[in-house]
């Protein structure tokens, strides 16, 4: 990794806990409340009882719908639900799927404390205005939209164009007016970093039409129309000839010196096979193919570019694949797993909103309110199926495990990626929320480790978002890693340092080293199996070592659930 | 064709094939347990049928960046394309390489030496994708890497090491694709020294603890989800990874026990030591090896560099075929030299040459292989874009899957049910051997 150079000299790596007191020392002054000290604390809520005001708010009739469809589907497969999930575990999820790292230990404290009903919901709110909701969001859909490749102007146009998918997201921008910018903007890949979702198909100065046209259709509608880049669609209705027109939208962009322009005499212009766009006149073979869009031909814009009438296509509000794909894309950021699989192939909306149809349940409400996301992500997470546990009777079989999921019986287990992983660890070192404006700790540790940390714990999402199993590569990594060690270790700035030699006792440190990891207290059978490993040690520190690292191994720490 | 191209490249791998006799099966056996040292010494013939008997390995040497075919398997001195590159004569009648290749030339005919291979993919993270795969990127699909597919078709019974191990940092590093993540490969940074994260943090005691805690937790986990976590895989996943950290078989990473003769005709870097664990891989039983070399996107200052690249690959690479041989191990193994393209004829004001995926060059030797020939030429004044008798990328795949007695066009389902042939390509006949 490239370090900064200053004349003949390189500033030397920094090592972590150097870094860490430096930033903790910034922020004691702040910290006056300690987390470890105790306060008054509500009692954690029994499951079931205030989860939520679900009944007065103003997405309750969507809500209770999807609930309602759900109860039907499970009553059809003769299933229970499973029991609500624990306010904690509520928290952890929210945590994990929104902002892609866990709950510190101070705002555990402080959900607890807060007693009155609909705590999680006001949770809910506090974390979709905070800014690493937006920066975890931005993250995920960018995966989607411009792809994972690692060439190195590719990485900084992503960069570019993810910090602001993020400040769009903050500023609860509109996803129809996202989109629309994406497609159609024009300019610099450095000040209009939209442009960004056209730059990612440039190549040696030429811009791939047919790889933009499928990423709109995959990503935007939720439909493989660029199988019929080849040959015609083997399920679907897609033709050749509309992938092509569909890619003719995008003939008129070109790269020039003041970035990405929209050029009217260019044309779509297939030669024997291959995809050219040019600027017109042309002679000779080939055929010129205009832009045409393979359904819901009304919608196409009129007057603008090529661009700028496929993005008011794409965005149209009769257009229902384009809410279906979102909500269907969100339902899978929050869930794990997202409602239809392959996230990128759905199957087509029938004629009319099917009442019966989650997607179409969700894509209404979704389009009738602003195409709003986080209203959409409110919704999502008010339904009973979001608020279940993830334990189920059912479960004990491979059979029972098949009909829960298709049944949305309980919280379905899922991997977490690999920035959960990395920003549940960081997390779990200090024990006050770390600032998202003074995240240098973070920062600094994700600079120096997170790119050795990836590189040796590689992929955990395959390219359509279903998560994979673990590798050996990654155990290993997970137990015996640089990051790992340094997370574990007891200094007097980790939260295991600071457990060990504040708590009170072993019972308070066993407690706390689960809350910080688990965001759950440990069961007593689990207290009476686990306190060994503090009173058996040679000192405090390293039996608090002892339990981090057997938490940061335990399948609970790497999967959602 | 396929059938009788796999019948050309001898039985299929161990647990697939007919019931072998007694002796066989203890031979296969030693062999897969990597004993092929303990295995008695035979005559030539018979050793090569041992070869096509044994399990096969896939060991690929990846020069990354893009390796000038110029500088290094296809020179064209004094000609226009040619630049200041000197070329040596070989064992090999007639075929030159560059003059940078001194102990390879002595070696080039344990080769096929293939110099018109063509690709699409002029980028660099799309073009290794190409090559290492057979396939172009496809956004709906990751295709598996020729190592992965090696790891996932070639039985590895005993082997407590990962089936896929990739030596040296490689930007791009191969995945097992829609194979799973689990044929990803094992990396290791720095070879030489044991692989990473593989010793405790913790003594023995203390290891002991935490792994009986992390059993009560996991435990406690599967209370109400037993099945469901069972199918994590977790534990098993864990239990592998515990089984690698005690396994004596990682002395295979451990050069300790090597000659500095040995180590020193391999040469005193990374790459060499690479060179050397990959041939200790594949005596272990190791199916699939991959070992990156660094360095070779030239565009500037081409023929400085590719130099100082050839000092690194040219004793590393005479060793290692060496080695394989006189352990009687390059019958059973593939060993691919190349990269994700070459370089442009034309050298750029900087002394440099840019991306040329059309027309470059690769080795390919070993199990197999009809060794000792040059397939296809490129134009020596560079005029003329495509070179003659020209190799497509996907052929390239399925002669190697073909040559590892691995049925190249099986369909297999992705995690979506989407079939998809290990490889698109048609063996080249002329590359694989006639008869065992």
């Amino acid at each position: 990794m490239p370090l900064p150079r200053f004349g003949r000299f390189t500033l030397p790596r920094p090592t972590l806990p150097a870094v860490a007191l430096v930033v903790l020392s910034l922020l004691v002054g702040a910290a006056a409340s300690d987390p470890l000290a105790v306060r008054r604390r509500a009692q954690p809520p029994s499951p079931g009882t205030d989860r939520s005001s679900g009944g007065t708010l103003p997405t309750a009739a969507t809500v209770a719908a999807i609930d309602r469809l759900l109860a039907e589907r499970r009553s059809v497969a003769e299933l229970e639900a499973a029991a609500a999930a624990d306010e904690l575990a509520l928290l952890r999820r929210l945590w994990l799927a929104l902002a892609a790292t866990l709950p510190s230990l101070e705002e555990i404290r402080s959900f607890e404390a807060d007693s009155a009903p609909g705590a999680i919901d006001r949770a809910l709110a506090a974390l979709l205005a905070d800014r690493r909701t937006a920066d975890a969001l931005a993250r995920r859909l960018a995966a989607a939209l411009v792809g994972d490749e690692k060439g190195q102007f590719i990485v900084f146009r992503r960069d570019r164009f993810t910090t602001w998918l993020a400040d769009q997201i903050a500023a609860n921008r509109p996803w129809d007016g996202i989109v629309r910018e994406m497609v159609a903007a024009r300019g610099l890949w450095t000040d209009m970093p939209a442009v960004n979702f056209v730059t990612q198909a440039a190549a040696d100065g030429v811009i791939d039409a047919d790889k933009l046209a499928g990423r709109v259709s995959r990503v935007f509608l939720g439909a493989r129309i660029d199988c019929a880049q080849c040959h015609d669609h083997p399920f679907a209705a897609w033709r050749q000839g509309e992938f092509e027109g569909l890619a003719a939208c995008f003939a008129q962009a070109r790269l020039s010196p003041v970035g990405i322009e929209d050029d009217p005499r260019r044309v779509h212009r297939i030669e024997r096979g291959s995809v050219a766009a040019v600027a017109t006149p042309v002679t000779g073979e080939g055929r010129n193919v205009p832009p045409r869009v393979p359904f819901g031909r009304e919608w196409f814009g009129t007057g603008g570019t090529h661009r700028e009438n496929l993005a008011a296509w794409v965005v149209h509000r009769d257009n229902r694949r384009f809410d279906r794909a979102i909500v269907n894309r969100m339902w899978g950021i929050l869930f794990g797993r997202a409602w239809h699989e392959p996230i990128e192939d759905l199957p087509d909306p029938g004629p009319e909103t099917n009442p019966d149809d989650l997607l179409d349940l969700l894509a209404a409400d979704f389009r009738d309110h602003g195409r709003d996301l986080r209203r959409l992500i409110t919704v999502i997470t008010a339904t009973e199926a979001f608020r279940l546990a993830s334990t189920h009777p059912a479960l004990d079989s491979d059979e029972g495990c098949d009909r829960v999921a298709a049944a949305w019986g309980a919280f379905p287990l899922s991997r977490l990626a690999p920035d959960q992983v990395i920003g549940a660890m960081v997390a779990t070192t200090s024990l006050q929320t770390i600032p998202r404006d003074s995240h240098l700790l973070t920062r600094t540790i994700r600079f120096f480790r997170e790119t050795d940390y990836l590189r040796e714990y590689g992929q955990v999402v395959d390219s359509q978002g279903g998560a994979l199993p673990a590798t050996i590569p990654q155990a290993l990594v997970q137990m015996n890693g640089k990051l790992a060690r340094e997370m574990v270790e007891a200094n007097a700035v980790t939260s295991t340092g600071r457990i060990a030699g504040m708590a009170r006792d072993d019972v308070a440190r066993l407690e706390l080293a689960f809350l910080v990891a688990l965001t759950r207290r440990p069961t007593s059978e689990e207290r009476e199996l686990l306190l060994p490993l503090l009173t058996r040690a040679d000192t405090k520190g390293r039996g608090v070592e002892d339990v981090m690292w057997t938490l940061f191994n335990c399948p609970e720490f790497s999967w959602n659930h | 064709m396929s059938s009788r191209l796999r019948r050309a490249v001898g039985p299929r791998p161990m647990g697939i094939g007919s019931a072998p006799t007694e002796r066989r099966s203890v031979l296969l056996a030693a062999a897969s347990l990597g004993l092929s040292f303990a295995l008695p010494a035979l005559p030539a013939r018979a050793a090569r049928r041992r070869g096509l008997e044994r399990p096969r390995s896939l060991l690929v040497v990846w020069l990354a960046g893009g390796p000038s075919q110029l500088e290094t398997f296809d020179p064209h001195p004094g000609h226009a394309a040619g630049g200041p590159t000197q070329a040596i004569a070989t064992v090999v009648p007639g075929v030159v390489i560059a003059a940078d290749y001194p102990r390879l030339a002595e070696v080039l005919d344990r080769f096929a030496l293939v110099r018109s291979l063509v690709s699409k993919e002029g980028d660099h993270e799309r073009g290794q994708y190409a090559v290492k795969t057979g396939y172009r990127p496809d956004p709906t699909a990751i295709h598996p890497a020729l190592g992965a597919i090696a790891a996932h078709q070639l039985p590895a019974p005993g082997l407590e090491l990962p089936r896929f191990i990739a030596l040296g940092g490689a930007e791009f590093p191969s995945r097992g694709g829609y194979l799973g993540n689990e044929l990803d490969p094992y990396r290791v940074f720095a070879p030489g020294q044991k692989g990473q994260n593989l010793v405790p943090h913790v003594p023995a005691d203390r290891q002991t603890r935490r792994l009986g805690a992390l059993d009560s937790l996991t435990r406690s986990f599967e209370a109400g989800r037993g099945a469901a976590v069972r199918r994590t895989f977790h534990e098993h996943t864990l239990r592998d990874a515990l089984t690698l950290m005690d396994s004596q078989q990682l002395a295979a990473f451990d050069l300790d026990g090597e000659s500095e003769a040995v180590k020193a005709r391999y040469g005193d870097s990374d790459f060499g030591r690479g060179c050397l664990v990959a041939r200790r891989l594949v005596e272990a039983g190791v199916r699939s090896v991959e070992i990156t070399l660094q360095g070779f996107d030239t565009h500037a200052r081409n023929f400085a560099g590719h130099s100082a690249q050839a000092r690194l690959l040219d004793p590393a690479l005479a060793a290692l075929v060496g080695d394989l041989e006189d352990r009687d191990l390059l019958d059973s193994t593939v060993v691919l030299v190349m990269g994700e393209f070459g370089r442009t004829p034309s050298i750029n004001p900087l002394d440099g040459r840019d991306h040329w995926p059309h027309g470059f060059s690769c080795l390919l030797g070993g199990a197999g292989i009809a060794t000792g020939q040059v397939i296809g030429s490129t134009d020596p004044d560079g005029v003329a874009k495509h070179p003659a008798d020209p190799v497509e990328i996907p052929d390239l795949s399925a002669t190697v899957l073909a040559a590892l007695g691995i049925d190249f066009a099986r369909e297999v389902a992705t995690p979506v049910g989407r079939p998809m042939k290990l490889s698109a390509g048609t063996p080249l006949a002329r590359l694989l051997c006639g008869e065992a």
